[in-house]
């Protein structure tokens, strides 16, 4: 399969106060993300997730090491919008990506921006909208929406750009249990259409919906595989302060009680076939 | 202490075209010491409730008595009410703005006028409650803390006022495992070393079912249910029907009584479902 995203060595040092030592916030990462994949990243704040993010695609750029996006360095100048169109990104807080006061303007911004002829402009604008499920509200003024429809519309500016990949920087944290469920639906549905998804989250029951899971600890990796993979060893993620899905906590406790619960039972679907099986 | 809401009706853009019944006829009791989780989806009239119950809006009808002052009377001084009822916004971090965390958090009991030495006390004592280590953070700036610590700050701000409710909007939003975790901890002290009423707006019904003696739901303006947890999460489907979920793992016992699997639904932790899915499992051939 081929890569869309290299991480060759990848150091991030932020400076630190004047006379003190830089922090390391990626501590030498290699990482390679398949075109068409669905990766989760999760780690706790401080675990160098959100600058990894930023690095993905040029928001940030390596002190060391460095970053392949379709075959482009991204510390390379004459190709860094070559990088952003290819590996799109989606951040936490909806009200800081909407820049225009209706949203099918907003949607257009990115499009427009590449140089997009006006009529094709017009046709991608309403896909993207309908790719999220907001086609009936292209005339209304995004102050007026839900977070999570402000999501979905910055979310439609990312797809009308037509980006091979897109990273989600949190794109749940600050919504409500329905806001998030859409988005999750969304993003579900953008990675089969083809779209590469890399998701950082903090919460585990939607890193299960990944096909990938990797977990940052301290700007390390600690863990890197599917997440049946992954969350069997429960009691190291535990012991980085990161919770576990639920069934894979209950799924634990039940086999300290002598109940042969498969270690593969990572979401809450797979624990009620466990059980429907004794019915 | 008790809280006594009668009848209150409000309306937002009276007599405008866009007028919006944000509460319709509001009635319930809280009662001293109790711990209260408000639940209902984004506009079902949460946030405008709770800015009723320390005067920030007065209601178009109906009555609001706090302990023994009924607080949508003309006249009574705001600065009464304030005293006793304490909110909490959204995201309150961003409300921090002095130079020391210890400045931050003097600025409510000093508006309240208390003498410098008691200010210096509550401040210190606040700090403690939501678990910072006064004389680590009190020089330091509040923007310079985690996001955790932040808002444990904001919060401390509010508690230095003693108020004998305490009001707290969705004061998990936002913040990772760890933090979050870190906060709810932190309600269960200041609720046991304060003994006040807290009330609080969460999506999360793990947290929900967790603390609350009495669980409220809204929907549209109305206030369609109060009970206990269990009463509440025990009728998933009348709250799926207003959009609205039960804990997780109560969501997981529902699916497989759905599937024919005999198990109780009564179940609202994790230590529950455990529990519940061992009975249930033991007997069988998974042992």
């Amino acid at each position: 399969m081929k890569s869309i995203i290299k991480i060759e060595n990848l150091i991030f040092e932020y400076m630190g106060e004047e006379d003190q030592e830089p922090v390391k916030a990626i501590n030498n990462i290699s990482l390679d993300i398949e075109e068409g994949s669905f990766t989760a990243i999760i780690g706790q704040n401080g675990s160098g997730k959100s600058t990894l993010a930023k690095n993905l695609n040029g928001l940030l750029l390596p002190s060391g090491g460095a970053i392949y996006v379709n075959g482009w360095d991204t510390k390379d100048d004459e190709h860094i919008w070559d990088v952003r169109q290819t590996a799109g990104m989606v951040f936490q807080n909806p009200d800081n990506q909407l820049v225009s006061s209706i949203v099918e303007d907003d949607v257009a911004f990115g499009p427009e921006n590449l140089g997009v002829e006006p009529k094709l402009i017009r046709k991608r604008v309403d896909e993207a909208l309908e790719s999220v499920n907001m086609g009936e509200y292209k005339r209304k003024a995004p102050h007026l929406l839900s977070g999570g429809q402000k999501q979905r519309i910055a979310i439609a500016g990312v797809v009308a750009m037509r980006p091979k990949c897109i990273i989600f920087d949190e794109p749940t944290a600050m919504l409500d249990p329905r806001g998030r469920n859409d988005i999750m639906d969304i993003i579900k549905e953008l990675h089969e259409e083809g779209i590469t998804v890399v998701l950082i989250t903090h919460f585990m029951d939607e890193a299960v919906r990944a096909e990938r899971v990797i977990i940052l600890n301290k700007g390390t990796v600690l863990l890197d595989g599917t997440p049946e993979e992954v969350f069997k060893e429960h009691e190291l993620i535990r012991s980085v302060n990161l919770d576990v899905p639920m069934a894979v906590e209950l799924g634990a406790k039940l086999r300290s009680r002598g109940i042969k619960v498969p270690e593969e039972v990572v979401t809450i679907e797979e624990m009620v076939e466990f059980v429907c099986q004794y019915k | 202490m008790s809280i006594q809401v009668r009848n209150v009706s409000h309306i937002y853009s009276k007599g405008l075209p866009d007028e919006q019944l944000a509460l319709d006829n509001i009635n319930f009791d809280i009662y001293d010491g109790e711990v209260v989780g408000i639940i209902g989806h984004t506009g079902s009239g949460k946030s405008t409730l709770l800015q009723h119950l320390n005067g920030l809006l007065k209601p178009d009808e109906g009555t609001i008595i706090i302990g023994d002052v009924d607080i949508t009377k003309p006249g009574v001084s705001m600065r009464d009410i304030r005293r006793r009822v304490g909110l909490v916004f959204q995201y309150p971090e961003y409300q921090l703005f002095e130079e020391t965390v210890a400045l931050d958090v003097a600025f409510g009991p000093k508006n309240l006028g208390l003498r410098q030495d008691e200010v210096d006390d509550r401040v210190e004592e606040a700090l403690e409650l939501v678990g910072l280590d006064y004389e680590e953070v009190k020089d330091r700036s509040p923007f310079d803390l985690s996001g955790g610590q932040k808002r444990r700050v904001a919060i401390a701000g509010v508690i230095a006022m003693k108020p004998q409710v305490l009001i707290l909007d969705e004061p998990t939003a936002g913040l990772d495992p760890g933090a979050h975790k870190e906060i709810m901890q932190m309600i269960r002290e200041i609720h046991r070393t304060e003994n006040n009423i807290i009330i609080f707006v969460s999506h999360n019904m793990a947290d929900v079912a967790e603390l609350s003696d009495k669980v409220m739901v809204m929907d549209r303006g109305k206030m369609i249910t109060v009970g206990t947890p269990a009463e509440v999460f025990t009728r998933r489907n009348r709250l799926a029907a207003i959009g609205l979920d039960v804990p997780p793992v109560t969501e997981m016992m529902y699916e497989l009584k759905d599937r024919g699997v005999e198990v109780s639904t009564n179940v609202l932790n994790l230590k529950d479902a455990e529990e519940e899915l061992y009975r249930y499992l033991r007997g069988k051939k998974a042992k």
